[in-house]
């Protein structure tokens, strides 16, 4: 017999008990469906956790302040005031460095005329925007001379432009109070929304870093030097030149420990990645097993049709049948139940990740190789637990099945 | 001309528990084409041993049995099944129809395992099914049909390949009065308009009358080979 001519066989068969046979795929589908809308959510938090990582900035390296030891007592990493913006020039000379921009950080109250609203100053050099990808949406960004000059200006991120200028007038121009002094709106940032770890990146106040260092902080050294490499391929190298770079320019010499910090962005993105891959096998682990159970559902069902088919099973022996061909019939009908309740699992997924895209807004995406892959299993579980009552109904003696009531 | 089934000092025997049954205890029988033969004896006589053996649905312990002048007593099931589907016909007690499955799908059950191609499947069991007068029920499922005409079908599925050999086991056993001679009738017209071979299993005599030739088994061995003078029709 040919394969489509077992194949339709099995279809007919199956048809002919449909309720059984579709109580019986079931198990798959739900397994499969399930599989489908929980890959579908995680592949897309993971997509967006790497995308929102990403958009902090490509190749970035963040070099921090190490700890230091204070009458015992050790600061955890940025407690110790080591890094200056002469540091950051140094760096920005090495090769494959694509920018520098020092970042002084402080969390202060800005007010504009009856507004006011805590946020976070960062005083940045005007190569920020380039390291951040973070375009101004209107008005201008500060120059080096600004930065110079410590010149009071600020551009706000949209957040905080919304919070002080609430009317919708242009906040370009207007005047913002920092620590009692009064600091030029220049401009304003195109909005970044949330950063990976659920902050508001749009919550801030860019002003120069000398700014900064001289009316907020009062200090000559930075919180964080931010560097961009010039490719994704030299921030290994730019990581290990910095880091010697600031061991010398420290004087740091091998007992003592580095009193800073390089970390890239890379690194994060890579655990990010790995907490995914994690995920992901935890998944098909659910998924095996979903579809095991689903196959001794299948398993069940096919031994007992094979028991209430022993005439039938009898009767199609007498008329010419062989043993194997008995054994493909019942094998073909578990692997088309099976697949097709594959498939429909699969199609249920598929609506399942669309409703909840649709209810929780978040990302999802389903990955062509998961519905393959779920397919393919669902396939491959008709063989594995069809067989066994395939080969029970082949080895039936054909008086004996005949015979059977 | 060859004969269709030629055995010789054919014996089955097979363990029961801790016991020996000696079904067939050395039978000799020839069927000629075109004969219309009723075997019959007693419960436990070896009547059904027999007739599982010529069928091919079981191999003997011992002796010889050529079918259509080929030895087949020590084939593998394999080669005993594809016999069974191209020149064998089977009709039992209870039909055996698929339920579920029209008339039409029944009959060309055995040419679907004979690898005929599909178009002449559909015109050879629409043949057959009018020729056993119930072509109207191509489309019926059994369960739609009388005990009668689900024989007709089984009788119509016994004939698409054109066997050699028609083995009826008690093919009347379930029917009433009217249907069985209706049946044994119509088995009697196949033989002798067509000139097809059948080996009817019976213990009823009344059936057994429509048969040209009655063979009796007892204890696993033939104890009696006439012709039937007086046929019934």
């Amino acid at each position: 017999m040919t394969l489509t001519a077992t194949l339709r066989l099995a279809l007919a068969a199956l048809i002919r008990n449909k309720t059984r046979s579709v109580l019986t795929m079931l198990g798959i589908v739900i397994g499969v469906a399930a599989v489908i809308v929980t890959v579908a959510i995680g592949v897309g938090a993971r997509t967006s956790v790497a995308q929102s990582i990403n958009s902090l900035g490509s190749n970035l390296i963040v070099i921090q302040p190490g700890s230091v030891t204070q009458t015992g007592a050790r600061t955890g990493f940025g407690g110790a005031s080591t890094l200056t913006p002469d540091d950051g020039l140094a760096i920005a000379k090495l090769s494959g460095v694509a920018a520098v921009s020092p970042t002084v950080s402080v969390r202060t109250q800005v007010v504009a005329g009856e507004n006011n609203w805590q946020t976070i100053v960062n005083g940045v050099a005007p190569t920020y925007t380039f390291i951040r990808s973070w375009p101004v949406e209107s008005g201008r960004f500060f120059s080096e001379n600004e930065v110079a000059g410590a010149a009071k200006v600020a551009v706000l991120g949209q957040t905080v432009a919304g919070e002080l200028f609430p009317n919708g007038d242009s906040p370009v121009g207007q005047t913002v109070i920092v620590k009692g002094a009064p600091f030029t709106v220049i401009g304003t940032l195109a909005p970044l929304g949330q950063s990976g770890l659920g902050q508001d990146q749009d919550d801030t106040v860019l002003i120069p870093y000398t700014s900064a260092m001289e009316r907020l902080t009062g200090l000559t050294t930075v919180s964080t030097l931010m560097v961009s490499a010039a490719s994704a391929g030299q921030i290994d190298s730019v990581t290990q030149d910095a880091t010697q770079l600031l061991e010398q320019r420290h004087r740091i010499v091998p007992p003592q420990t580095d009193d800073f910090q390089v970390r890239d962005l890379q690194a994060i993105a890579q655990t990010a990645a790995q907490t995914g891959t994690v995920m992901e096998l935890l998944l098909a682990g659910v998924a095996a097993v979903s579809l095991i159970v689903g196959g001794i559902g299948i398993m069940n069902i096919m031994l007992v049709s094979v028991t209430e088919r022993t005439r039938e099973i009898g009767l199609r022996m007498a008329v010419g049948a062989r043993a194997a061909s008995i054994l493909r019939q019942f094998l073909a009908e578990s692997i088309v139940l099976s697949t097709i309740g594959g498939l429909i699992g699969v199609l249920c997924g598929a609506v399942g990740t669309i409703a909840v895209a649709a209810l929780t807004h978040w990302p999802t995406s389903i990955p062509p190789q998961w519905i393959l892959a779920s397919v393919a299993f669902s396939a491959m579980v008709g063989i594995f637990f069809g067989y066994y009552p395939a080969r029970q109904a082949a080895q039936l003696s054909p008086i004996e099945a005949l015979r059977f009531e | 001309m060859t004969p269709v089934v030629q055995v010789a000092d054919l014996r089955k025997e097979y363990a029961m528990g801790s016991d020996r049954v000696y079904a067939l205890r050395g039978v000799e029988l020839t069927v000629e084409p075109s004969e219309f033969l009723a075997v019959m004896g007693p419960s436990g006589s070896g009547k059904s041993t027999f007739m599982h053996v010529v069928g091919l649905l079981d191999a003997p312990s011992a002796g010889s049995y050529r079918f259509e002048g080929g030895e087949v007593s020590h084939l593998s099931s394999d080669a005993r099944a594809d016999i069974r589907g191209r020149r064998l016909g089977f009709v039992f007690q209870a039909y055996n129809l698929l339920p579920r499955t029209s008339a039409l799908e029944n009959v060309e059950l055995p040419m679907v395992y004979a690898g005929v191609p599909e178009e002449d499947r559909r015109r050879i069991a629409l043949a057959k099914l009018e020729m056993v007068g119930v072509a109207q029920l191509a489309q019926h499922h059994p369960n739609q049909m009388s005990g009668g005409q689900q024989q007709r079908v089984a009788i119509a599925r016994s004939l698409v390949n054109d066997p050699g050999l028609i083995l009826a086991d008690e093919p009347t056993g379930a029917l009433d009065t009217k249907s069985s001679q209706e049946i044994m009738r119509l088995f009697a017209r196949l033989n002798e308009n067509q000139g097809i071979t059948v080996m009817l299993v019976t213990h009823e005599p009344d059936v057994a009358a429509y048969a040209r030739r009655i063979v009796t088994f007892r204890d696993g061995r033939i104890t009696g080979d006439a012709p039937n003078d007086r046929q019934a029709a």
